[in-house]
């Protein structure tokens, strides 16, 4: 029973819930000291997640809500880690890019964004190379699975957003990824 | 702040003006820790600045001090004693000889009408008795720190024959929690302003060459994107925002141009553009990390990071095209490339059994040595006169800047307490 329900649940919240807090910006003038000018509109951005965020389409009668969403579906599954050093995609995840890929050229009005991620060790720009790297390996199988250029783009945020934020190698494993984000779910 | 040399010392007699409040207030922040040194350092006596009558003692003396003491180029004598002159007549060569002093600072500080200062200076040459330089500035109360280090400028420049870098600036990104700062300081680290701040991470600022702007990446908009920012008024426009990431700016050296990296195309690669975001031209062509591009200071040759011989080396190319030579040999990690401003050195990141340090490669020797004996040090740039190397690194737990001599064997710390600081660079 709640493994049916909670989900439906979430889905509901999301669609109530317009927006998400952007990020936010502020840029000082910094002229003698003064406090004076400053603050620029920039920066301050809101994303609606409404509309195609929830379409209830059913899964085999199972699951009614977001099949991205659907536990049971490799779709539910958004992270690619890679080993040290590597960018290369290991077999383990092919079902899980399949389906998205799957659902991408079902959906061609469904947008992805890659976001790679590197431990924090070395050189913070050359992380954000290595990090877009590891984006690139996605969208490059998901390209050859089929998926149009259009409706993915590949960033990196390097070691800027560490999921584990310790500083052994367990977390630089989990922090070695790179993450599935459909742009309607941010 | 006026500046003019003195023509005579007997001006002194017209000192003793009404006292104005001007209290100095010393700024909470950053210390300097000098850690071991060279031989033949230049041994200078500083003698505190006699106040203004009724006001308190500058710390110009104690500014201008510690960065003679950071550049690694010079001892500071005690200065303590009944000698405790204020003008070259009332000194007593033989007591500063007796210390060990090779030049000697004294001066003293005048309340003007209308609230300024008069700051006056004098450096001596102890061994010979005579005057090097004498200088008078005029000044507002909130201008200490500016003539402590234009005071020091004079003194480095006088004794060593090469220019003062201490009335320059350094940028740096400083993150409390989740919240980041975009932060210009004195060249000392002292009398940061803030001048960005964001909920989403800040990276790679790089001052305009004459330093008017500032350009850097910002992960506000969900991937990084290139800024440049006036440093004027505070305003500001993406310089590239393409499809993918956009990072690393680097500033050509007449300022018109930028070199950057994107991942339009795929790869990250590098890119130039001009200074308002037009003219987009892609400039390495391959399916390698090419990033961190910096420019030589003849704009005509790009020094860049790339991992296309399998690990990341430092490589360099004509900024017109053509092939890439590779700089770098020594270690499997050579990242984060700067060039001093003699177009002589490199500096950069060498990673060596699991430690990052700051190394330094004489590009016509191919002589190479570490600055740092720290692990995980980061962005290393240039002081304006190509003597001194800034860098973050880590220390506790966090992120503090920390500044290194070219023998590698004076290290200065630049550490507020209590905050992460890093993506240091030093600007004009």
């Amino acid at each position: 029973m709640n493994k049916i329900f909670w989900p439906v649940l979430v889905a509901l919240t999301l669609s109530a819930c317009g927006t998400t807090g952007g990020t936010k910006a502020t840029v000082e003038d910094r002229t003698g000291g003064k406090t004076a000018a400053a603050t620029t509109g920039q920066g301050t951005e809101t994303t609606g997640v409404g509309g195609s965020g929830v379409t209830g389409s059913a899964m085999g009668g199972q699951y009614a809500g977001d099949p991205r969403k659907d536990p049971a579906s490799p779709l539910s599954k958004r992270s690619v880690y890679f080993d040290f050093d590597s960018f290369v995609v290991k077999d383990e995840y092919r079902p899980m890019l399949e389906a998205h890929a799957g659902y991408l050229m079902s959906k061609r009005d469904a947008h992805v964004i890659l976001q790679g991620n590197a431990d924090e060790r070395g050189s913070r720009e050359y992380n954000l190379a290595l990090g877009q790297k590891r984006a690139e390996a996605v969208r490059k199988a998901l390209s050859v699975l089929g998926v149009s250029d259009a409706q993915m783009e590949a960033i990196s945020f390097g070691e800027e957003k560490p999921r584990n934020e310790g500083h052994d190698e367990a977390a630089y494993a989990e922090n070695r990824r790179t993450d599935v984000v459909y742009s309607d779910e941010k | 702040m006026s500046v003019s040399p003195l023509r005579s010392v007997l001006l002194f007699s017209l000192f003793c003006l009404a006292l104005l409040g001007a209290p100095f207030t010393a700024r909470a922040a950053m210390e300097i820790q000098v850690i071991g040194g060279a031989a033949n350092k230049i041994a200078v006596a500083m003698v505190p600045f006699r106040a203004a009558p009724g006001q308190p003692v500058p710390a110009l003396t104690q500014i201008a001090g510690d960065d003679l003491n950071r550049s690694g180029q010079f001892r500071l004598v005690d200065a303590g004693g009944a000698q405790q002159p204020v003008m070259p007549a009332q000194v007593d060569y033989g007591v500063w000889r007796g210390k060990g002093a090779d030049a000697l600072v004294v001066g003293q500080v005048a309340a003007l009408p209308g609230g300024r200062l008069e700051v006056r200076f004098f450096l001596l040459d102890v061994l010979k008795q005579t005057q090097l330089a004498a200088y008078s500035y005029t000044i507002t109360p909130g201008q200490w720190r500016a003539t402590a280090h234009q005071i020091a400028d004079v003194v480095y420049a006088k004794l060593t024959g090469i220019p003062g870098a201490f009335s320059t600036r350094i940028a740096y990104v400083q993150k409390q929690g989740r919240r980041y700062e975009l932060k210009v300081a004195d060249a000392d680290g002292q009398n940061p302003r803030t001048v960005m701040r964001s909920s989403e991470s800040v990276i790679s600022p790089k001052f305009s060459p004459d330093g008017a702007r500032i350009a850097y990446v910002s992960f506000e908009d969900r991937k990084p994107v290139v800024y440049v920012q006036s440093l004027r008024d505070g305003h500001r426009r993406k310089l590239a925002a393409y499809k993918g990431s956009n990072s690393a700016p680097a500033w050509a050296p007449d300022g018109r141009k930028l070199a950057v990296v994107l991942t339009r195309d795929g790869a990250s690669q590098i890119y130039l553009v001009n200074a308002d975001g037009s003219g987009l031209a892609r400039l390495t062509r391959g399916g390698n990390i090419d990033t961190e591009p910096v420019f030589s200071p003849d704009g005509k040759t790009l020094y860049f990071t790339s991992d296309r011989g399998g690990s990341p080396q430092i490589y360099r190319m004509a900024v017109s095209g053509g092939e890439a030579k590779r700089v770098t040999f020594n270690g499997s990690y050579n990242v984060s490339p700067a060039i001093s401003p003699d177009g002589r050195y490199l500096t950069y990141i060498n990673r060596d059994e699991g430690r990052f340090s700051v190394a330094l490669l004489e590009l016509a020797s191919g002589q190479t040595r570490l600055l740092t004996d720290t692990a995980r040090d980061e962005s290393p740039s240039f002081a304006p006169n190509g003597q001194v190397v800034l860098y973050a690194t880590v220390q506790g737990g966090q992120g503090i800047l920390g500044t290194a001599s070219l023998d590698g064997k004076t290290h200065a710390r630049l550490s507020e307490s209590g905050v992460d600081a890093r993506e240091p660079v030093w600007g004009p």
